[in-house]
């Protein structure tokens, strides 16, 4: 790849700032872990699609019915080139990746994880990713194992390795840790799982932004995720299956488009994936959804990812120099994948985004809805920045500017 | 430091807090806890014979104003009866959830400066946590439920 000029970065900068409407520059927005800002061609695809194509897709015959279809469906195409699915059939569009979570949990974990077999997750994951886990083993009496990382959040192979044995009927991880940014070797551990005659799902939430995922590629059976963390409306994100795995699982919701055909004795249910997708769809989101990913696809991720590693170094490299600031995860930048997460001595951390507030720098505190993670970590709470594709040199200035004034602030003499 | 809510009397009694203590013989302690943010303070009050707060102290962690604001109640409510001291905690609520009269505020010495909590809403539970607890105690006291060294709460 030619060299990154600083003329070149900066003409980049300005174009994409200019695709987002709400960077009016009076805010430095590094809370894109916990969601996005939208683009102007969502935004609009979106009010295209309620003014000009709205109806109830998949159930009137009529002109706008099947246009208000067409979108939709149009919009499973996208997603599926996007990650690179085998099918249509494969893509069940759902609220967000919680929902695309529990949805396997209770359908196929119902289904096919039974007494004595065991369910194994990390210390890492979101409680999302968690919690549908302990509420199944426990209805079902199955086992559920929490993989613990290095002190720095590494799996090693060799670890992933001994957490497997027969009992081992699923394993679910998150790809990129929503604290730590550490990115787990999921092509490898579902290579494993599956030598070991386990299923492996997939939480996609935070690396679907940040990097490209294939799941064939990656040969998961399941992968979650939420349009809103890539810069698509709030409310409607995806579940990935293999078509074989969605077959053979019961429905998770009831009702509308899900149904085949219905006796007053019970009912059959539609295909896939309709047979998952129960109700009045959300069409609209979807559609802003299938925008969002043409939008991320004409930067490319290799534009997005270097970008991205840009600021992370500048960032970290800034943060190592102030003694007093202890960033939770690995050494290198190249292994945040633009979450970068600390605390500082001496100053909680909801103070220090009340501090941030004030200097109109929006980043996260608290515990990140991994309260596990953050005991293994030993600390209740933390603060995260995290860095979106329309970040700036200026904001991670913005934001270093801020973070040097928090002690002092404080009534700490540095 | 333009308009910084973080002045230098709510630093001061978070860095260097007078009352942050373990009392041991205090006549009561009750543990309140903010369970969403964290903040987690042990408050300890050591009533007289002549029903007087002879000493008031706290421990625990939590944000600068959980602390500092745990701090100024005790300073204010030592030397005080207890219904002196539920009544400033009557008025310090209200001070935090609506408004005041200047001659109220002027009650609460040093933790009048949180007044501008009620602009804050994430904050609020962690202003009042110290105050609640102490609410907590005197209730709690009267209806026989608490000894020493024992209970909680999560408000
Ligand atoms: C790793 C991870 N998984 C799952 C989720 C849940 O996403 P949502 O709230 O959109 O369902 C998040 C969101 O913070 C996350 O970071």
């Amino acid at each position: 790849m030619s060299e990154i000029t600083k003329e070149i970065r900066q003409a980049e900068d300005e174009r994409i700032r200019k695709d987002f409407p709400i960077l009016d520059g009076s805010f430095t927005y590094l809370d894109n872990g916990a969601t996005t800002q939208k683009p102007e061609c969502v935004l609009e695809a979106v009010d295209n699609y309620y003014r000009t194509m709205n109806a109830n897709p998949m159930r009137g015959l009529y002109k706008l019915s099947l246009d208000a279809t067409e979108a939709y469906e149009e919009a499973r195409e996208t997603v599926r080139s996007f990650i690179n699915a085998d099918s249509t059939e494969e893509v069940i569009f759902t609220r967000n990746a919680t929902e695309s979570l529990n949805l396997v949990a209770y359908t196929y974990g119902r289904a096919f994880i039974n007494e004595g077999d065991e369910v194994v997750i990390t210390i890492m994951e979101h409680h999302s990713n968690m919690i549908p886990w302990q509420q199944l083993c426990k209805e079902k009496g199955a086992k559920l194992t929490y993989i613990i990382p290095d002190e720095d959040g590494t799996i090693t192979e060799e670890k992933f390795r001994s957490y497997m044995n027969p009992h081992v009927k699923l394993v679910s991880m998150t790809h990129i840790s929503n604290v730590l940014g550490v990115k787990n070797d999921v092509k490898t551990f579902a290579r494993i799982a599956h030598e070991n005659g386990a299923v492996f799902s997939l939480d996609g939430a935070q690396s679907i932004p940040h990097t490209k995922v294939d799941v064939q590629d990656l040969d998961v059976d399941f992968l979650s995720f939420s349009g809103h963390k890539i810069y698509a409306p709030m409310g409607i994100g995806v579940l990935y299956g293999k078509k074989a795995l969605l077959e053979k699982m019961p429905p998770f919701l009831f009702g509308g488009e899900m149904i085949e055909y219905v006796t007053t004795e019970g009912a059959t249910w539609n295909e896939l994936p309709h047979k998952f997708e129960a109700g009045t769809v959300n069409d609209g989101g979807a559609v802003g959804l299938s925008a969002a990913l043409k939008y991320v696809s004409s930067i490319g991720f290799d534009r997005i990812e270097e970008r991205e590693l840009h600021l992370t170094k500048l960032m970290m490299e800034e943060m190592k120099k102030l003694p007093y600031i202890h960033i939770l995860g690995k050494e290198a930048p190249e292994d945040h994948h633009g979450i970068v997460t600390f605390t500082i001595d001496g100053v909680h951390p909801h103070d220090i985004a009340a501090i941030f507030d004030e200097h109109n720098v929006d980043i996260r505190a608290g515990h990140h809805c991994a309260q596990p993670l953050m005991k293994f970590c030993h600390t209740p709470s933390t603060v995260r920045a995290s860095i979106g594709l329309y970040n700036t040199e200026e904001d991670v200035y913005k934001f270093l500017d801020a973070l040097k004034k928090i002690r002092s602030e404080m009534g700490y003499q540095d | 430091m333009a308009n910084t809510f973080y002045n230098e009397i709510l630093t001061d009694h978070n860095i260097h807090p007078t009352h942050k203590y373990k009392l041991e013989d205090a006549t009561f302690s009750l543990e309140g806890v903010n369970p969403s943010c964290g903040d987690d303070v042990v408050l300890y009050i050591k009533v007289n014979d002549e029903n007087t707060i002879e000493e008031a102290s706290f421990f625990g962690d939590g944000c600068a104003i959980s602390q500092a604001s745990a701090d100024m109640m005790c300073d204010l409510i030592i030397g005080k009866s207890k219904e002196e001291a539920l009544r400033l905690s009557d008025i310090f609520l209200r001070m935090i959830k609506d408004t005041i009269t200047p001659e109220e505020k002027e009650e609460l010495e040093e933790a009048g400066i949180l007044e501008d909590i009620h602009h804050m809403p994430a904050r609020v539970k962690c202003a009042v946590l110290g105050w609640h607890t102490m609410d907590q105690i005197f209730k709690d006291a009267d209806e026989g439920k608490i000894d020493k060294y024992d209970g909680k709460f999560e408000q």
